[in-house]
């Protein structure tokens, strides 16, 4: 509906969307895509033959009539109505089946675009939102659906129909005047030509308007987001200059891209006003001088019936044009649309080549491990050797060994180097270290978001790269620095750690998170209803919860990173003994900024620019007296 | 209504083009109603014999095409001259009205929802100032014109069009009624769809880790499949207007057609002629497709109405929080005092943020706050500059209420570092030219060294003149942090206020600054909220809140000897440090 849509068009261009498009459509449409061809046929015919009944009307029934007296004439005169209405009925009858289809088919459409698009994304690396902004993609979802709606729904049956009475027009003339029919093309051609030379300036002007659109928007969004800061440095006046010069240089584009959009239909017009005037003329001629007149039904006179005709159907012509003219610019924004829509659905998704999956297991003295239909909780690698053609179960436990791994987010920045550390069953391992120095890299590794190029990860033992992904993540908990809260109740957010957890499980956990007492003091406690990634809640609060979701999927891996934001000393301690109480009995990575931490933990990885430069307990560390002495001591910048 | 009263004098600078399209659009239409007269004419004069009549009126037709172009073209000029100009003055207003507003208004509305009034709002209001202008000027006056020539040309023929006019008109709004609230209930739906894509393209990394791809594309198939059901409903009751436009041509034509015959044959071509009766026909169909036309504005507008409704909300919002007029623009000394100050964040809200608070501070004195999340530090120290205003009680600075200060001396004396602070896209030097737009280089060089900064802006590509991206990105945390603090200290404020401004520099470097800042700006008062019990120990007066309310307050060593909050957070943070000294 009235959006305000962007043209983004800086590449030339591509037909090869619009066919595909068109494929998508017809191959779920098919049938339905026919039955609206045959409408719109249906109804440009019964828009353009009227002017054949005119014709009929006056030369075969007034012309006569006015010698003969209405009587004579008067069943001719009702056989053209009765025919007339006859075609009426089957137009304005497809008048009302074909926009009905096509709501079915363009809201179809989208809807498969969109779950094509969602799908597909849901299945995408890690890398590819780290390559985009989020309002780059959504942009996919909202206005690039817009437009190719608007395509489909609009713009497509307008042209088809647009087209087909042309068409029809054009026999029709041929039918009755091959020279009268001369004239017209002249007058068509020229009219395609301004459109094109208008559309083409309009484009550029559009381009131009985009452009300043986006500065000026840009320019908002910063000055809201940071309008505190203005307010405290009295900056008004010079973000109220600089938006000045902004919003005038926005008022030119706008105005010149306009003016160039809303003077194209005039010119048009009145290109098809000259047009009547000279086919009049033409006319006239051809019947003064009598010319014979060439016609698809043979050679003879030029009646004044046909001339009427011809100069209707002109007009019909000329306004048929105009629709397809103002098609134009929503049809190139359509494609650029679907392009990006396309891109999308196209994109290559996260390879999963793993094969060993996860299973409940159980385990007797006679078979030892073997696996079970039902929730044991134990479980276990189900790993198939395709050598030997046999199957070994493997307990899962946690065991993680990392070898010589290197690694970087692009192939010539190596981000990572011989990274080697083992963490046995229950094990804290933290890592310490400046921004950018691989901490958060590491953790990311380990469940998959990024394959190494080089070295090996294995779990209890088995390399991950032949583990399942979704077993691998399904044994892996995190808890990220970020959280993110979805929409829906905190019970619902809990759940998202365990589809199938009962309530009670769900409590226990958000108890084991320290979580239960702020959560029962909300009005609607555990049914409270979080909207915005949970912007009702504090920081603390939100950390709690995505605590309590990892807590229920009660994974014997655990990958934490401790928040750097700063919450007071005491809601800190409540978040601490949550993560505490996670950690407890599982191996942990932790990304540490709390003391007691990093104090706790087995072993401590002081890393720096992608290698592990220390490695030891706090004790050993501090005795040592080297980097995370220095960082201990607060010499250098922890973040 | 009043949506139109306000919006209205934002033509302002913009009148003359605002009047001057419907001027033109008004002859446009007019000689789009004549022209199809003249043709009439022009086919009775056809008679076959001569080609005079038919030059003659081609003539006409000509210079009547000419007119009517030049009367479209300038219309179409001033139209969009006057509707971009309408924009522009519509979006200055509102952004100069943001300017005005405290932070409380900006709590209110929220950035997000300002940047869409400012944005989308405004662009859809130009689209809609546009078409009223142009289309709702254009179709009742095509309307009103056709059915004059109409009843010119036959009185008896034309009284058909009158007659359909009703019927179309009360279709069409029938359609309209039954499919607005329809399409106001799904957009919500289509928010919210929209919305779930937002939180997982934020969220992929938590989808992922918890192996949920699954449970989401089933969540969105459902939630996109029923906004498809909605939408298609709404679209096909819709779809309706084009039949029934389609049905009121069809059935004038043929009326015209039966009737027109039987006239002319019966008064031998003097009532009506042959060429007349092709312009009725053409006129009928123009009449009509005005009305579909119509119909489209009225619903366009409807639209629209929602953007001015939120759009004229923020023009509609006075400040509470004003700048006196004549207000005191000296201020004295950096003394601020606390004389029974209470304060809400809302009227109507039960909890006080404030309560009660009584507070005496020198001129040159260094204040260490510190408390719990939640405990207000923030807000007692918003006061100080009136970001915000008691809601009981006096806050003097320099020994005045601050409300008696001009808003802009008052600031420029208060220099604030925000805890949420911010960076602007532009160059490091242009950011610090916040604080001061006429600084010279050294100047820079100088406050950034107070503020340790100077050093790994040195280290930086282009030093001073290294471009920051928008929201400051590029420079870690703490390097942000101590540019923050720079920007403040070029103001020479006589009062200093760092809310939480070192938590992300290393306790080393907070040291130095705070050392420096004692050397060097010994006069100016400094007020220091951290969480770091290291950051405040050596001020002069540490104050603890604690619920709204002043607990403690005194020296570092009269609250140890206390042994209250802030012995207790002391001693939390300082253990650790203790076992490291010792092993």
């Amino acid at each position: 509906m009235p959006r305000p849509m962007r043209v983004v068009t800086d590449k030339k261009i591509d037909m090869k969307s619009l066919k595909r498009l068109m494929a998508y459509v017809f191959k779920k449409y098919g049938k339905s895509l026919i039955a609206v061809v045959i409408c719109i046929i249906i109804s440009s015919v019964s828009t353009v033959i009227v002017n054949m009944f005119m014709a009929k009307l006056i030369d075969g029934v007034i012309v006569p009539g006015l010698s003969t007296g209405f009587d004579a004439v008067k069943a001719k005169l009702v056989h053209i109505i009765e025919l007339m209405i006859l075609f009426d009925v089957l137009g304005i009858v497809a008048a009302i089946i074909y926009p009905r289809i096509m709501a079915t088919v363009g809201q179809g459409t989208i809807k498969s675009l969109r779950d094509d698009m969602f799908d597909n994304m849901e299945t995408l690396p890690i890398r590819y939102f780290d390559s985009r902004t989020h309002g780059e993609i959504m942009s996919s979802y909202t206005n690039d659906v817009d437009t190719i709606r608007m395509l489909v729904g609009q713009s497509i049956p307008s042209a088809v129909s647009s087209i087909m009475t042309v068409t029809v027009i054009f026999l029709t003339m041929l039918r009755y005047s091959f020279w009268l029919t001369f004239g017209i093309i002249l007058f068509i051609v020229l009219m395609f030509k301004v459109t094109k030379k208008y559309g083409g300036k309009s484009a550029r002007f559009m381009k131009a308007q985009q452009k300043s659109i986006a500065k000026e928007e840009g320019f908002i969004e910063e000055m809201m987001e940071g309008m505190k800061v203005v307010k405290v440095f009295t900056h008004e006046d010079e973000a109220k200059e600089q938006f000045d010069a902004l919003n005038e240089q926005l008022f030119n584009d706008v105005k010149t891209a306009n003016a160039a959009a809303n003077t194209l239909m005039p010119v048009l017009g009145n290109i098809g006003n000259l047009m009547y005037v000279v086919i009049a003329i033409l006319g006239g001629l051809i019947v003064v001088l009598n010319i014979p007149n060439l016609s698809l039904t043979g050679i003879g006179a030029l009646t004044i019936g046909v001339i009427i005709s011809f100069l209707s159907l002109s007009r019909q012509l000329s306004q048929t044009i105009a629709q397809i003219s103002m098609q134009v610019s929503s049809i190139a924004m359509a494609l650029a649309g679907s392009d990006r829509v396309f891109a999308l659905i196209d994109e290559q998704s996260e390879a999963d080549e793993g094969y060993v999956t996860l299973v409940n297991a159980k385990e007797t003295i006679a078979e030892g491990l073997t696996e079970c239909e039902e929730f044991t909780g134990k479980w276990a690698w189900k790993h198939f050797h395709k050598a030997d053609g046999t199957t070994t179960y493997v307990e899962l436990k946690g065991n993680i060994e990392m070898v010589d791994v290197d690694f970087g987010y692009e192939p010539d920045k190596q981000v990572l180097h011989d990274v080697t550390l083992y963490a046995k069953p229950g094990q804290k391992i933290a890592f310490v270290g400046a921004t950018g120095a691989g901490k958060t890299t590491i953790t990311n590794l380990i469940n998959r978001f990024y394959d190494i190029p080089d070295g090996k990860i294995r779990y209890d033992g088995i390399n991950i790269t032949k583990i399942k992904k979704d077993d691998l993540r399904r044994s892996l908990g995190m808890v990220l620095q970020d959280v993110n809260l979805f929409t829906g109740t905190i019970m619902d957010n809990i759940r998202y750690g365990k589809l199938d957890a009962t309530d009670e499980e769900c409590i226990n956990a958000a108890k084991l998170a320290n979580a239960h007492d702020f959560i029962m003091g909300l009005p609607n406690g555990y049914e409270t209803e979080l909207t915005g990634n949970g912007s009702q809640l504090s920081q603390g609060q939100r950390q709690l919860l995505s605590i309590a979701r990892a807590a229920v999927a009660n994974p014997p891996v655990m990958i934490l990173d401790e928040a750097t934001s700063s919450i007071d000393t005491r809601t800190e301690a409540i978040v601490q003994r949550g993560m505490d109480n996670l950690m407890e009995g599982r191996t942990v990575f932790v990304i540490a900024h709390r003391l007691s931490t990093v104090r706790n933990a087995n072993a401590i990885m002081v890393l720096d620019h992608g290698r592990i430069i220390e490695r030891g307990t706090h004790d050993e560390l501090i005795a040592a007296k080297g980097t995370y002495y220095q960082l201990y001591t607060g010499a250098f910048e922890l973040e | 209504m009043s949506v139109i009263k306000k919006l209205a004098p934002k033509i302002d600078g913009y009148r003359k083009e605002t009047i001057l399209t419907p001027t033109f659009m008004l002859g446009e239409v007019a000689l789009e109603c004549i022209i199809p007269y003249v043709m009439a004419t022009l086919i009775d004069e056809m008679t076959g014999v001569s080609l005079t009549p038919v030059l003659k009126y081609g003539a006409i037709l000509v210079a009547l095409a000419c007119f009517s172009l030049f009367c479209g073209m300038n219309s179409a000029k001033f139209a969009a001259t006057a509707s971009a100009g309408f924009a522009k003055n519509l979006r200055r207003d509102l952004f100069y009205r943001t300017l005005d507003f405290s932070f409380e208004d900006i709590d209110k509305f929220s950035s997000s929802s300002l940047v869409t009034r400012l944005t989308n709002d405004v662009t859809q209001l130009q689209m809609a100032f546009q078409m009223l202008i142009r289309m709702a000027v254009r179709t009742p006056l095509m309307l009103i014109f056709s059915v004059c020539m109409a009843f010119s040309i036959n009185n008896k023929m034309a009284w058909i069009f009158v007659g359909i006019i009703p019927f179309l008109g009360i279709a069409l709004y029938a359609i309209f009624r039954v499919a607005h609230p329809i399409f106001k209930r799904i957009f919500k739906k289509y928010d919210a769809l929209n919305n779930s894509v937002q939180e997982n393209v934020a969220g992929i990394r938590v989808v992922k880790a918890f192996v949920r791809e699954d449970y989401e594309q089933k969540k969105f198939n459902a939630a996109s499949e029923e906004v498809r059901k909605d939408f298609t409903h709404a679209e096909k009751i819709l779809a309706l207007n084009n039949p029934c436009m389609l049905f009121s041509i069809k059935v004038t034509v043929l009326l015209v057609c039966w009737l027109g015959a039987k006239i002319i044959i019966g008064t031998n071509a003097t009532e009506l002629t042959t060429g007349q009766l092709s312009s009725l026909i053409a006129y009928g169909v123009q009449i009509l497709s005005s009305l579909m036309m119509l119909s489209m504005v009225f619903i366009q507008m409807t639209f629209s109405a929602e953007a001015g409704n939120r759009v004229c909300e923020v023009l509609d919002h006075e400040s509470a929080l004003k700048s006196p007029e004549g207000g005191l623009t000296e201020v004295k000394d950096g003394s601020i005092e606390f004389d029974h100050v209470s304060f809400k964040y809302r009227p109507n809200s039960r909890r006080t943020a404030l309560t009660d608070i009584n507070l005496k501070i020198e001129s040159g004195q260094t204040i260490g706050i510190i408390g719990s999340t939640g405990s207000s530090k923030t807000t007692l120290i918003q006061l100080i500059s009136r970001l915000y205003d008691a809601t009981e009680g006096v806050v003097r600075v320099g020994g005045r209420d601050v409300r008696e200060y001009d808003l802009t001396a008052l600031r420029d004396q208060v220099a604030v570092v925000l805890q949420k602070n911010i960076l602007f896209s532009g160059t490091v030097k242009e950011n610090l030219r916040w604080g001061n737009k006429e600084a010279s280089d050294e100047e820079l060089v100088r406050v950034c060294k107070l503020a340790h900064a100077d050093e790994f802006v040195q280290q930086m590509p282009e030093k001073y003149d290294t471009m920051l991206s928008q929201g400051g990105t590029n420079v870690s945390g703490g390097q942000k942090q101590r540019l923050c603090i720079a920007r403040a200290l070029l103001k020479k404020p006589k009062i200093l206020i760092l809310d939480d401004s070192t938590s992300a520099v290393d306790t080393k470097t907070d040291a130095l600054i705070r050392r420096a800042l004692k050397d060097e700006i010994p006069a100016t008062t400094k007020l220091i909220i951290a969480q770091r019990v290291s950051s405040i120990e050596d001020s002069d007066v540490i104050i603890v809140l604690d619920g709204g309310k002043i607990s403690e307050m005194g020296t570092h060593a009269e609250l140890m000897q206390h042994g209250g909050i802030y012995r207790e957070i002391y001693d939390t943070q300082t253990s650790g440090k203790e076992v490291a000294a010792n092993a």
